[in-house]
C-alpha cells in the first residue's frame, strides 16, 4: 500500500478541463484494461484514476484527469517534471476474453473514453476478423477527447460513430444522444460501456432491448474510494466492494445496485 | 413507383415494419418516394406541416435559431428515423428547420392525406398513433438526457 513516486513527462489537453498526463513511474509493470491507480499529492489526498494508456509499457503510464475537486484539480494542473504519488494497479478490469467469438460494441460517454482506450486498442487488433463498433458521445465537439486516436481506430477496421449533445454551426457530425447510435448483432454481442452513470444505465437498457444478454454488458462504476484495495469499505455498493470486485461489473450484477436511490 | 411497391418500401422502415400489406398500401396512397440533394431544405420553422418523411438513407440536420445564439443544431436524424413527429398535432407547423446533410432518400408522406385516413377509420388512426409513439417516446427520453447535461462537470 506504500505509494511510489511518479513524474509527469508530458501533458495533453483533451477538453477544457481534461488533461492526459504521461507519467514515468519505476514501479509500473503494466495492467489489465480497465484497472486504475491511486494518484496522490502530499497534503491534498489520493484519488482513483483509471489507466488510459500504457497498460503494456512498464515504467510509463497514461492517466486522463478531469478537474472536479481539490485533488483532481491539483493533479490536472501538474506540469512536466512535477512529482506525484502512485500506487496500483487495482480492481478488476474489462473482461476482454468474454467477447471471444462474439461481436463487440463499445459505448463511451464523455471522459468514459479514457478507461476504454486500452480495451479499444485490444479489440483494434481483431477488428478485421469481426465487427467492432465504437460509439462515442460527448457534450459538444470541443469536449471530444483523444481526437488523434480516431483515425488509427478507423484504420484498424473499427466502425466508429460519434455524436454530441449540442453543436455550434458548421459541425458536420451527428447531434443527439449516444443511445441513438447503439447497435448490436447479428449474433452474440458483448458490450463495454463507460461514462456518467445515467448514460451507462440507458445504454445498458438499450443494449438489452437489442437482444444483448445482461451478463454480456459490462460497465465501470465509480464510487468514492480511499484504500483502493478492499480494506476500508469506502466504496461499498450493496454487497460489492467496488475497488476489489469492480470497478467493472456486468449489468446483471450492476442493475439492481444502480436502481437503488442514493446507493 | 406502384403503390404496392411503395407499400413494401414503407414496410421495410422501422416505423411500419410488420404491418399488413393492406395497411401499408393505405399509407402508400398518401406517399411518394423522394431523393433530396445535400443542402435541400425539407422544412422551415413556422411553415405549415404538409409532409413528413420516413428516412431511408442519409442524414438530416434539425436546427433552431435562438436569439443572440445564432443557429443551433438540436439533433440529426438518419436512416430508419422519422422526420416530423408532430404532424398529427394542430396547428400543424414545423418547430425547426430541417436540412439534408447528404443525399437523402425518404418516403414523403402527405400529412393532410394521412390525417384524413386516420380520421375516417379510427382503427387505422390508432395503429398509426401506436407506431408513432415509439419514436416520440425515444425522442422525449433523448431530450431529457440532453437536458440533464450528463457529461458536464458537476458544480
Ligand atoms: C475506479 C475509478 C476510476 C476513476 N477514473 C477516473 C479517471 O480516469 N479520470 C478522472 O478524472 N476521474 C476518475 N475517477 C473519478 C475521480 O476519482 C474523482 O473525480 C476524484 O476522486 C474527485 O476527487 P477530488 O478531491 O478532486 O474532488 P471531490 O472533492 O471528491 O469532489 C468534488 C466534486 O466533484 C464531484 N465528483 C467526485 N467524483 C466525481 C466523479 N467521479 N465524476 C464526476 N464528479 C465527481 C463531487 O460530487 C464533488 O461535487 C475515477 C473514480 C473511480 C472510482
Amino acid at each position: 500500500m506504500l505509494p511510489g513516486v511518479g513524474r509527469v513527462l508530458s501533458c495533453r489537453t483533451e477538453a477544457p478541463d481534461v488533461v492526459t498526463h504521461r507519467i514515468a513511474w519505476d514501479g509500473w509493470e503494466g495492467c489489465a484494461p480497465g484497472q486504475f491507480n491511486m494518484l496522490g499529492l502530499p497534503g491534498l489526498g489520493e484519488v482513483p484514476i483509471s489507466v488510459s494508456g500504457g497498460t503494456r509499457t512498464p515504467g510509463e503510464v497514461l492517466h486522463t484527469i478531469r478537474a472536479v475537486g481539490p485533488v483532481s484539480r491539483g493533479l490536472a494542473a501538474l506540469k512536466p517534471g512535477a512529482a506525484l504519488t502512485m500506487r496500483g494497479p487495482y480492481g478488476r478490469g474489462w473482461p476482454v476474453e468474454a467477447a471471444d467469438g462474439a461481436q463487440v460494441t463499445i459505448v463511451a460517454g464523455g471522459l468514459g473514453l479514457a478507461p476504454l482506450r486500452p480495451v479499444i486498442r485490444h479489440f483494434a487488433e481483431t477488428a478485421r476478423a469481426r465487427r467492432v463498433r465504437l460509439v462515442i458521445g460527448a457534450r459538444s465537439p470541443a469536449d471530444l477527447g483523444f481526437l488523434q486516436d480516431y483515425d488509427d481506430w478507423r484504420g484498424a477496421g473499427i466502425d466508429l460513430a460519434l455524436t454530441v449533445d449540442h453543436a455550434p454551426p458548421g459541425w458536420p457530425g451527428r447531434v443527439g444522444v449516444v443511445t441513438d447510435l447503439i447497435s448490436a448483432g447479428p449474433g452474440r454481442t458483448v458490450a463495454y460501456v463507460c461514462g456518467p452513470e445515467i448514460m451507462m444505465r440507458v445504454s445498458a437498457m438499450r443494449l438489452q432491448a437489442l437482444g444483448v444478454d445482461a451478463g454480456d454488458i459490462f460497465l465501470s462504476l465509480e464510487r468514492n474510494m480511499k484504500c483502493g484495495a478492499g480494506l476500508c469499505g469506502h466504496c461499498q455498493l450493496g454487497p460489492v466492494l467496488l475497488c476489489r470486485d469492480g470497478p467493472v461489473l456486468d449489468w446483471a450484477r450492476a442493475r439492481p445496485l444502480m436502481m437503488v436511490e442514493d446507493l | 413507383m406502384m403503390i404496392r411497391d411503395l407499400g413494401e418500401v414503407i414496410g421495410q422502415h422501422r416505423l411500419f415494419a410488420g404491418l399488413d400489406p393492406a395497411f401499408l398500401d393505405l399509407v402508400a396512397g398518401c406517399s411518394a418516394n423522394r431523393v433530396f440533394r445535400p443542402g435541400t431544405v425539407l422544412a422551415r420553422e413556422g411553415a405549415s406541416f404538409d409532409h413528413l418523411y420516413l428516412l431511408r438513407a442519409g442524414h438530416v440536420g434539425l436546427d433552431v435559431v435562438a436569439p443572440g445564439r445564432g443557429r443551433l443544431r438540436i439533433q440529426t436524424v438518419g436512416p430508419d428515423d422519422v422526420l416530423g413527429l408532430s404532424w398529427l398535432v394542430p396547428p400543424y407547423v414545423w418547430r425547426y428547420d430541417a436540412t439534408a446533410l447528404e443525399e437523402v432518400r425518404a418516403v414523403e408522406i402527405d400529412a393532410t392525406c394521412l390525417r384524413a385516413k386516420c380520421e375516417a377509420d379510427p382503427a387505422v388512426g390508432y395503429a398509426v398513433l401506436k407506431r408513432f409513439m415509439q419514436p416520440i417516446v425515444e425522442r422525449l427520453q433523448g431530450t431529457r438526457l440532453q437536458l440533464l447535461d450528463v457529461y458536464g462537470t458537476p458544480r
